[in-house]
């Protein structure tokens, strides 16, 4: 209960630091837009509605990996000001608490741009789902996480490298390239309807199965990395 | 600084004639003696290269997800032996880097030949590039994290490579692909003619002593590179610690 209160004011802080500022958000949706607009104008979906279907699954993601990667990089940053992060290496609470409540932060800040994102994107890709939409539900937040618990175990891991913009993408991508698939694949399925409903849920365990093993895995090493020296 | 001993020296030559000796009877075996495969050819003797060098890409990550493990371990505790697990972490990521590479291009080749095409993107091959990936970015961290944090860092992200790499074997399993199925334990239809086995194990040996053997060679080259460092450092302090005040 009380590791639940750290979290809780982790996350608590995160959200008001963004909500003063907004920078991240606003960065990620116009990222996430501007990605949009040039790959419609790259494969000008609305005269090949199929076509639109087979590729709007793996267009969505990749905007939407593009642009948490933008943000990812700077959800740490904030932290490193006025030697913030010093403080809370001797916090006594535990240090995944502070993870944590980053990351479901950062969850929560690129869910809310996939719902602004999806309307835009239904219109501008003239899309219609023709397998069971409701499932998208649960794809989307299960991607997203996959996406954001790595991004933040390794935006944090880059924290004191050299080059650490370009090397976020570069740990992140391999890592996360499983998630992708899995991600991708259940996505276009429910598009397009073409999957059996036993595939699509396949690929939906196959998520489930990797955001649990990773998240344990970055609870587990995170106060290593915080740590590091 | 530790010197390598005559011994020591024998032995590696030993270790190195060894594993030239047997991959030279593995290529005969696999080139000369064994049947020509009745579907594929003279092909399908890139087989006996493919499947052994598969397998040991597979097993050298084995061996650096356990270096990190110990290096995290020692850390606090033991600094030195820290090193020591350090270093047999880069030299298996840089020697998986190397095998999975020969892995993928020997696959293409025979993919080529069997499949008419180079490349597909079937879940066994995206495995495979996938491991390749997971381990160049392990050396690209190495590489661009600043020194005194490098071991740490790379040693926790070897711990998230390492657990891809049973989503590498399961794949075949859980997905439907154009690779073949396993050859070796998967199931009633699986396993090869009796008359290509004496290749197939004697390339696998041949290619597993020779992987041990540049292994040790690497890993004695990074020891010496770390024992240099220390010297310098405490020439470094000892020489500060001389200036009068």
């Amino acid at each position: 209960m009380n590791y639940l209160r750290h979290v809780l004011d982790h996350l608590r802080k995160d959200l008001r630091l963004e909500w003063r500022s907004r920078d991240s958000l606003n960065g990620m949706l116009f990222f996430s837009l501007l990605v949009v607009v040039v790959f419609g104008l790259a494969f000008d979906p609305t005269s090949y509605p199929t076509v639109a279907r087979q590729i709007s699954g793996g267009i969505l993601w990749v905007a939407l990996l593009f642009a948490s990667i933008t943000a990812l990089n700077q959800s740490w940053a904030r932290e490193q000001r006025n030697n913030v992060l010093e403080a809370q290496r001797m916090a006594p609470s535990p240090a995944s608490a502070l993870f944590l409540g980053k990351a479901i932060a950062n969850l929560l800040f690129v869910l809310v741009v996939e719902a602004v994102l999806a309307p835009i994107f239904i219109v501008f890709f003239n899309l219609h789902a023709l397998g069971s939409i409701w499932l998208l539900a649960l794809i989307m937040p299960l991607g997203t996480w996959a996406l954001v618990v790595n991004g933040t175990f390794f935006a944090a891991l880059g924290l004191r490298a050299r080059n650490r913009e370009l090397l976020l993408p570069l740990l992140l991508l391999p890592i996360s390239l499983p998630a992708l698939l899995a991600m991708v694949q259940a996505t276009t399925g429910v598009l397009t309807g073409d999957l059996d409903p036993i595939q699509i849920n396949t690929w939906i365990k196959q998520l489930l199965g990797y955001d649990i093993i990773f998240t344990t895995v970055c609870i587990l090493l995170f106060e290593t990395v915080l740590n590091a020296e | 600084m530790e010197q390598r001993t005559p011994t020591l020296r024998g032995v590696a030559w030993l270790w190195f004639g060894l594993s030239t000796a047997v991959l030279a009877i593995g290529f005969r075996q696999a080139i000369f003696l064994v049947p020509t495969d009745a579907a594929q050819g003279n092909v399908g003797r890139i087989f006996y290269y493919h499947v052994p060098i598969a397998m040991l890409s597979l097993i050298f990550p084995y061996i650096n997800f356990a270096a990190s493990l110990f290096y995290l371990y020692w850390r606090r505790r033991d600094p030195l032996k820290a090193l020591t697990a350090d270093a047999l972490a880069l030299t298996t990521a840089e020697v998986t880097v190397v095998y999975s590479s020969i892995c993928l291009l020997t696959g293409m080749l025979w993919g080529r030949a069997t499949w008419g095409i180079w490349w597909t993107w079937d879940p066994r091959l995206t495995s495979m590039l996938l491991l390749w990936l997971l381990y160049v970015s392990y050396l690209m961290l190495r590489r661009f994290s600043s020194t005194g944090q490098t071991h740490t860092l790379a040693a926790v992200l070897s711990v998230f490579a390492a657990v891809d790499v049973p989503i590498v074997y399961m794949s075949i399993r859980w997905w439907r692909t154009q690779h073949p199925a396993p050859v070796f334990g998967g199931g009633p239809d699986s396993g090869v003619d009796p008359s290509m086995l004496p290749a197939f194990y004697w390339n696998l040996a041949g290619w597993t002593l020779w992987g041990i053997c540049i292994v040790l060679f690497r890993f004695a080259l990074e020891r010496r590179r770390q024992l240099a460092e220390q010297e310098a450092a405490l020439q470094a302090i000892e020489a500060s610690l001389e200036i009068p005040q």
